[in-house]
Order: structure tokens, then C-alpha cells, then sequence
């Protein structure tokens, strides 16, 4: 069992509310822009305090409302891949990637060549382009070395080369590293492709 | 360039400069506070820390003195604790010319971590990073440039300060007269209209300067570049 989350916060007149018992693999989050599905995201990354329920990863519990347990987003070793890039504005493309990085991650070497960013490594992120910093995002997720990934559309705005390159290298984290993975989209045929489940917001 | 002159100039900038330093911390402390903190009497400090841009510098330096005079709460524990006074010394001139500044600096710090996009820091705490290495990598750095900017700018106006300063602890040459108090004393002297013309230029030329580069860092930032 991955991600067992139930989870129910207010947000101005609407209220979001979801129940997700998961198992291995890849749950993808599936639903019209709007629905909260970035807050769900938020909520399991310790980035937003839902009002009541729990959060358990991998039979972690990282929150739980009745119990009193918040453990803080630093903590939670998530590999939170946001929608925007945000990569930091004031260190290189290669402090970007090492920020997080803990032992135990993938090959750092191995993990720049298999996302096309060796080229890139002394450039400021505000000279990338929308797919080259989201590769850079990527990359520097992976190497804080997850507990689990929490991906927010992380296939919009690549190119179609770089999106089936990006594909083989999450099914290859679902299938060989076994993280558990928490995906947004809202593209039927991604979903479909690579989620082991779908889950409709 | 007489020693006389030189020594003004030096007195001014020591002034301004401690002034400054001291306040740096201080101001950067009350601008993150205003900028980030949610407290109630939020909007009294707020009032507070500006309370210097607009009440009369008089006011400012007669309300010092009573701080600061041997019975005042803090001249007095000044004196039982560590046996001295800031009355009629540059101290005392550095601590007007920072209270003075201190609106300004925070001004610029407050608006330069307001700007820094939480987002960013939100990013970092997911990659495993605490409070303060949030704090010391991202949210620092990014708001360097406003923090140099309104430091530079608390300088200028360091520099300028006179009602205060002569309020609080007089004019005493060589101790604390500064560029804008000597300029008063050479303008109520007969025949010190030479010196004024000299003094008065090397304050603009100083004042410009100071902007100046306040501006530079200020520019280079919105253009997204790197202060340091």
C-alpha cells in the first residue's frame, strides 16, 4: 500500500475532499483544472495543513489530524516535481540539482546524462527554456532521494521527443525503484499510459 | 583639502557608517517581522519604526536626549552598568543618525523580502531543507539586494542627519560635527562662507554617491542579476 490519504480542507466556498487508498505504483490524479488536485499534492508534500483526516505513504503516517501528527515538509523526503519549474533564480543549474541531494540517491552522473541536462549544468535558470528547467526541476527532485514522487503535470510544455524520453524514465521509477508515485494530469492519454490506476477528481 | 576638512569628512563617515552597521541587524529584524510576521499591534510597530520619517527631527533628538540623559531609563543603566555616556560624544551621533535611518532601511528590506516568492521556499523545504537553511539559502540571498539597497540609502541619509543630532548631543567640533553641523557653524560665522561652498559640495558629491549606488544595486536586481 502507498499512498492511503484522506484528506478534507476548506478553501474559500468550496471544499476539497478526497479518499484515496492506493497500492503500488503509479496513482494518477485525473480531473478538470480546478478540481484541487495541486492542493491534494500540497497537502501529502506537509505544504498546506489539511482540516481533518490522515496521510500515510508507504505505511508512514505524516499526518494525522485526530492523533495531533504533522511531520514538517522537510521531513517528509518527498520528490515534489511542482508544476512550475521554480528552481532557485540565484544558483546555477548545478547547485539547483545538488540542493536537496542526499545518499543513498541515483548516480548523480547517470541521473544529468538520462535527462539531457549535462549541457546545461553552469547556466542560470533564467536562460532555460520552459522543458530544460523542467527536466532541471525533475532531476533535482530525484536527487534529494524521495521517499516518494509527487509529480504536477510533469509532461506540459516538453516537446514531443522529450515527453516520450521523460515517460520511459517515470515508468522506470515506477517499475525498477518502486517509489510510490502521485501524479496530476489532465491528459487522458498520459494517464492511461502510465498510471497503474486513475483516480478522477 | 585642509586637516580640518578631512577630519570632518572622517567624522561624518565613522558616524554614518557605525550608525548604519548598528542598525542593519536591527532594521532587518523589524523588516522581516512587518513583512512576514502576523501578530496583533502589527500596524503600531509599523507606525513606530516610521515615526522618524515624519515627526520632527527636533522631537526625534529631544526624545533621545531624555532616553539617553544620566536619569533617563537607558543613559542611567549606561552609566551604573558600564560608566559611560553618549551625551556630546560621536556615539551619540551614531545613535541619532540610526534612528533616523532606521524608517528608510527598513522601507527597502521589508519590500525586498515581501518580493522574494514563497513558492521558491516552499520548493526547498520539500528537498529536505529546515527554517534557517531556507532562511540562509534562499530567502537571504534573494532579498540582498534590497537589504544593500536600503543600507546604502540609511547611509545617505545617516549622513545628513542634522536636527536630531544637534538636538541630542550638541555640536562639538571634532566630537560630533558632522558635515551638515559644520556647515551650520560656518554659516554663523563671519566670514566662513569659503568653508561652507567646500563643505557643502563634498556633502552633495557624498550624497550622490550614496544614491547612486543604491540605485546601481537596485537596477541590477530588477534586472534579476547578482549583487555579489
Amino acid at each position: 500500500m502507498s499512498f492511503d490519504l484522506d484528506l478534507t480542507r476548506r478553501l474559500g466556498e468550496a471544499e476539497i475532499a478526497c479518499r484515496i487508498d492506493a497500492g503500488d505504483g503509479l496513482t494518477v490524479l485525473f480531473g478538470p483544472s480546478g478540481a484541487g488536485k495541486t492542493s491534494i499534492l500540497n497537502m501529502v508534500a506537509g505544504l498546506v495543513e489539511p482540516d481533518a483526516g490522515h496521510v500515510r505513504v508507504g505505511g508512514e503516517t505524516l499526518f494525522e489530524a485526530a492523533a495531533g501528527i504533522d511531520v514538517p515538509a522537510s521531513e517528509r523526503r518527498a520528490g515534489y516535481v511542482f508544476q512550475e519549474p521554480r528552481l532557485f533564480p540565484h544558483l546555477r543549474v548545478r547547485a539547483n540539482l545538488l540542493y536537496g541531494w542526499r545518499e543513498g540517491a541515483l548516480d548523480v552522473d547517470e541521473t544529468i546524462v538520462l535527462l539531457g541536462i549535462a549541457h546545461l549544468l553552469d547556466r542560470w535558470p533564467r536562460t532555460l527554456s520552459g522543458g530544460e528547467a523542467r527536466r532541471v526541476a525533475i532531476g533535482r527532485a530525484l536527487l534529494s532521494n524521495p521517499r516518494f514522487l509527487l509529480l504536477d503535470e510533469p509532461l506540459s510544455s516538453l516537446d514531443r521527443a522529450r515527453r516520450e524520453e521523460i515517460m520511459v524514465l517515470i515508468e522506470r521509477l515506477r517499475d525498477t525503484m518502486k517509489l510510490p508515485i502521485l501524479m496530476v494530469t489532465h491528459d487522458r492519454e498520459e494517464a492511461t499510459r502510465l498510471g497503474t490506476r486513475i483516480v478522477e477528481i | 583639502m585642509t586637516p580640518e576638512l578631512w577630519g570632518i569628512v572622517w567624522l561624518s563617515l565613522q558616524v554614518g557608517g557605525v550608525a548604519v552597521l548598528a542598525c542593519l541587524p536591527v532594521a532587518f529584524g523589524l523588516a522581516w517581522l512587518l513583512a512576514r510576521g502576523r501578530f496583533p499591534g502589527k500596524l503600531l510597530l509599523d507606525g513606530l519604526v516610521h515615526l522618524p520619517l515624519v515627526v520632527p527631527p527636533v522631537v526625534t533628538g529631544w526624545l533621545l536626549l531624555l532616553a539617553f540623559a544620566p536619569t533617563g531609563p537607558i543613559g542611567g543603566w549606561l552609566e551604573s552598568w558600564f560608566g559611560v555616556s553618549v551625551l556630546f560624544r560621536w556615539t551619540g551621533a551614531a545613535i541619532a543618525s540610526a534612528v533616523m535611518a532606521l524608517p528608510l532601511m527598513v522601507r527597502a528590506m521589508r519590500l525586498s523580502i515581501e518580493a522574494v516568492d514563497r513558492r521558491l521556499e516552499q520548493a526547498a523545504a520539500t528537498l529536505g531543507a529546515g527554517r534557517w537553511r531556507v532562511f540562509a539559502s534562499v530567502t537571504l540571498p534573494l532579498s540582498l539586494p534590497g537589504v544593500l539597497a536600503g543600507t546604502v540609502l540609511g547611509f545617505a541619509r545617516a549622513l545628513g542627519e542634522f536636527g536630531a543630532t544637534i538636538t541630542f548631543v550638541s555640536n562639538v567640533p571634532g566630537e560630533t560635527q558632522t558635515l551638515p553641523l559644520a556647515i551650520y557653524a560656518a554659516l554663523q560665522t563671519p566670514g566662513g562662507e569659503g568653508l561652507v561652498l567646500r563643505l557643502a559640495g563634498l556633502s552633495v558629491l557624498l550624497s550622490l554617491a550614496a544614491l547612486l549606488v543604491s540605485e546601481l544595486i537596485a537596477r541590477r536586481a530588477g534586472r534579476g542579476l547578482h549583487v555579489l
